[in-house]
């Protein structure tokens, strides 16, 4: 269907007045990491200052960074990793075998998937304090593997039963092993799903605040907790605070610019054929 | 070809284990912890069973009721405000224009920001000296407003941020439903004389009705897990003006020690998102049985 100049004209500007609406808080957290106090207090609307890199030397040059940044680092990392590798196997589990407690199994992740991690904080700080796992990064990784996990196999499930399975029988008759059948039929199939998975995870246990906040201390602190730290009874360090969170922001930035597409395939998944 | 009845196990066994130890049973676990009453730093073995008087002393309490009501005229709020304007924009912008993936990617943006950065940012666009909310409403000769000080305008604030948070949601995932209407039925309708308003309302509309479900299930439901931005934005207040139950839980458990009653509201929290999120499977469930996409 062509459209006259003027409607796509005119869509071009909403989008772009969306794109704004969407950017401009996000662009004001940069620019006012590169504030000093001073002007930061300014009641006029400054678009033209000179940046600053102050803040960021502050929260850089504060010793513990360092420390923060490996914990979150290492929590993220390895967190997506066991959650892609056990959701990969449950997925493909579910998806071709027929066995008994399948569909109670089923049920009850996908109804997992929507705990509100509030109502998780209260008996996690409980029995992980038990268990001696509190204010360990194991115990933030085991709990973040099984807050993803859910949506994980959710994804993944969908991408496997779109992978044939004559082509891998046609692999087993040719000779090729369960996991060699894995490696080398499923997997290649699956590499968006994969891309979307590991990039939700990601961002979860990299962003993650409050079970963060109540499930370490001052040596297992990953970076929101520490961020949050500026905010005090007196008021907000604002400096400091919105270069640390901008820091946060950089990897999912990334993620977003390059994998947009497979971001855009995990938020539609389940409910959108595409 | 045969398997031994143990290889799905070896499969889904240790996901669902992992499940279980760190979800499953926590959850479980906050349904008995309702029944004690514990203090935090005290060993377990000095709880003391208290019966259902947590969850008397939780729906009695005023606080409780008036936390549940802010969450749901929340989850209502923003939920009715981002469904219909998703949707709005959806059905005007969508079509095959050039660099739509250019706006797409922007309009993820903030889905994919920690939640406590987006908070702060809000805080910090609100603020009642400094914030450009009040400098824009400046030129247009408004006067300052002390948006996080008073509990209409805080509530305000919380609505509106996560307005800007979640409507590029249900807008991606009614672009995309659009784009999987089959383009011949749209012909067919432009054939037959339809104007633009008859072709959405009586072909598009309804041929995306499953999308707009699923989606304002899948938004009701996140609207009462929302806890992040909130605790960075507000904290709750002014008074308890903003204090939703992911919040009030919080702080009875971790403020004010209470763990037993922070697990007894936990209940309902759990109540109203299993009945929705029920709801969400009944209506679309990606793993049914035997589904061959």
């Amino acid at each position: 269907m062509r459209r006259p100049a003027a409607t796509v004209a005119l869509h071009y500007a909403a989008l772009i007045v969306l794109g704004l609406v969407c950017v401009t808080p996000i662009a004001v957290m940069f620019a006012t990491s590169l504030k000093l106090q001073v002007q930061i207090f300014s009641t006029t609307l400054d678009f033209l200052f000179t940046p600053t890199l102050q803040n960021y030397r502050d929260v850089l040059g504060e010793g513990s960074f360092a420390r923060y940044l490996s914990n979150s680092l290492i929590v993220g990392v390895v967190s997506t990793l066991i959650t892609l590798l056990l959701g990969t196997m449950a997925a493909y589990g579910l998806a071709r075998f027929r066995f008994r407690g399948r569909t109670t199994l089923a049920y009850t992740t996908l109804l997992l998937r929507t705990v509100p991690l509030a109502v998780l904080a209260v008996p996690v700080f409980m029995l992980w304090s038990r268990a001696g796992l509190i204010n360990s990064l194991p115990g933030l990784v085991l709990l973040y593997v099984a807050v993803n996990l859910p949506f994980t196999i959710w994804l993944l499930y969908g991408f496997i039963l779109q992978v044939p399975v004559e082509m891998e029988e046609a692999a087993a008759i040719d000779g090729c092993g369960p996991l060699q059948v894995f490696w080398r039929v499923v997997l290649p199939l699956i590499k968006p799903g994969l891309a979307a998975a590991a990039i939700f995870t990601f961002r979860i246990a990299w962003n993650e605040f409050i079970l963060a906040l109540v499930l370490t201390d001052r040596s297992t602190r990953t970076l929101p907790v520490a961020a949050s730290l500026y905010i005090t009874d007196i008021g907000v360090d604002w400096g400091k605070i919105m270069a640390l969170g901008s820091l946060i922001a950089i990897p999912p930035l990334i993620f977003t610019f390059i994998a947009a597409r497979q971001i855009i395939t995990g938020l539609t998944a389940g409910a959108v054929k595409g | 070809m045969r398997r031994p009845p143990w290889v799905p196990l070896l499969y889904v066994g240790p996901a669902a284990v992992v499940m279980a130890v760190a979800c499953l049973y926590p959850v479980i676990s906050a349904l008995q912890l309702g029944f004690y009453d514990w203090s935090m730093g005290t060993p377990w073995e000095e709880a003391r069973w208290v019966g259902m008087e947590a969850f008397v002393a939780s729906f009695r309490d005023p606080a409780v009721w008036r936390s549940l009501v802010t969450t749901l005229m929340f989850a209502a709020v923003c939920v009715a405000a981002e469904m219909v304007l998703g949707i709005a924009l959806a059905l005007a912008l969508e079509g095959n224009l050039r660099g739509m993936s250019v706006f797409r990617t922007l309009f993820i943006l903030p889905m994919m920001i920690a939640p406590i950065a987006v908070g702060l940012t809000w805080r910090y666009l609100f603020d009642a000296q400094f914030g450009l909310i009040n400098a824009l409403l400046g030129l247009v000769g408004h006067d300052a407003v002390a948006w996080l000080a008073q509990e209409n305008t805080a509530f305000a604030a919380i609505v509106i941020a996560d307005i800007w948070q979640w409507t590029p949601f249900v807008f991606i995932m009614m672009i995309a439903g659009l784009s999987n209407v089959d383009t011949a039925v749209l012909e067919a309708a432009r054939i037959d004389g339809a104007t633009w308003w008859q072709t959405t309302r009586r072909v598009k509309l309804p041929m995306v009705m499953h999308v707009i479900a699923i989606t304002l299930l899948m938004r009701l439901i996140d609207a009462f897990r929302v806890l992040e931005v909130i605790y960075v934005l507000t904290f709750g207040g002014p008074g308890d003006s903003t204090e939703i139950l992911s919040l009030h839980i919080y702080k009875t458990a971790f403020i004010g020690q209470r763990l037993g009653n922070a697990a007894a509201i936990s209940v309902l929290l759990l109540v109203v998102v299993a009945a929705l999120s029920w709801a969400a499977l009944r209506l679309s469930n990606p793993l049914k049985e035997g589904e061959r996409a």
